[in-house]
């Protein structure tokens, strides 16, 4: 037992209570607010696998934008009734045997996969990430090339380029952001069943 | 026992799996389903990023496809509130049992 089994048990056991509060909560707004701390469970497990980046952006995008957005949600429309929706026993009981039967499953394909249980101690930082996305990388290229000083190499494109995916997500996001804005205008005063 | 292997990350990630798919079996809010959906795909990512750790195949691809993965979430969340508020506008309720005008 050391400091990473013992930091990963925490966060573990953290996560885990937190998706079942989740799961279990009859009120949205405490529902939201474990949500909340999965979120924040999950970007500290990137910290500890040395993901930095990864954790940060998670933070700032899902925990900063993502559950804003939730909470509005919720604020918008959380109004007596709704509050507190009733679940049918049978339905939980059904949930709950086939979440079982699932993570049953799971489980034990997980613990069958042959995995790699070594480290990859030279994990690519924040440099390498964006220059992949970008589709450039810092490998020394075959001809020389202009507008570089001397002893710096230029950057040349490699196989595993990522600016495609990169712009269509980017695109992707600006038409959702325009089409969800569109969607939930004011257009009419709230009519029941209009 | 050294440090947690990638089984550790999996078994945890198919834990917090299954919390969002009951999440999305059980709510009967829609907000609560949209919850539901976001667990699914922390999940997901946990995976990609547990693999990029202990993977030697992925280093890179593993934080790629994580990046992406929390970008579509955020563009999933904004279009689905903004489909629940159209319909709380429209039928004055989030209970997704009552969304039935395409029905037959």
């Amino acid at each position: 037992m050391n400091a990473q089994w013992l930091l990963f048990a925490f966060l573990a056991s953290c996560i885990a209570c937190a998706a079942l509060g989740v799961v279990f909560s009859r009120n949205i707004v405490r529902a939201a607010v474990w949500l909340l701390f999965t979120l924040i469970g999950v970007s500290f497990l990137y910290f500890l696998l040395g993901f930095e980046f990864l954790g940060t952006a998670q933070l700032i995008v899902y925990v900063g934008g993502t559950m804003v957005l939730v909470v509005f949600g919720v604020m918008l429309t959380a109004q007596g009734p709704f509050l507190q929706l009733r679940t049918k026993r049978i339905e939980w009981v059904f949930a709950i045997l086939v979440g079982g039967a699932l993570f049953g499953l799971l489980a034990k394909a997980s613990l069958d996969l042959a995995t790699p249980q070594t480290k990859n101690e030279n994990i690519p930082g924040i440099s390498p990430l964006g220059l992949a996305f970008l589709g450039v990388d810092a490998v020394s290229p075959t001809v020389p090339m202009s507008g570089f000083p001397d002893g710096r190499e230029a950057p040349k494109r490699t196989a595993n380029s990522y600016l495609l995916p990169f712009e269509i997500v980017s695109v992707h996001l600006l038409v959702v952001l325009i089409a969800a804005a569109y969607l939930a205008r004011a257009k009419r005063k709230r009519t029941p069943h209009g | 026992m050294g440090e947690p292997g990638l089984t550790a990350y999996l078994i945890l990630s198919a834990f917090v799996f299954v919390c969002g798919i009951i999440c999305i079996a059980t709510k009967r809010n829609a907000i609560g389903i949209l919850m539901g959906v976001e667990l699914v795909l922390n999940a997901a990512n946990i995976n990609f990023v547990a693999s990029a750790r202990y993977h030697p195949g992925f280093p890179i691809e593993g934080q790629v496809f994580a990046l992406m993965v929390i970008v579509l979430a955020a563009a999933e969340a904004a279009v689905a509130l903004a489909i629940i508020l159209n319909f709380y506008n429209n039928h004055a309720t989030v209970d997704v049992d009552q969304a039935e005008d395409l029905k037959g």
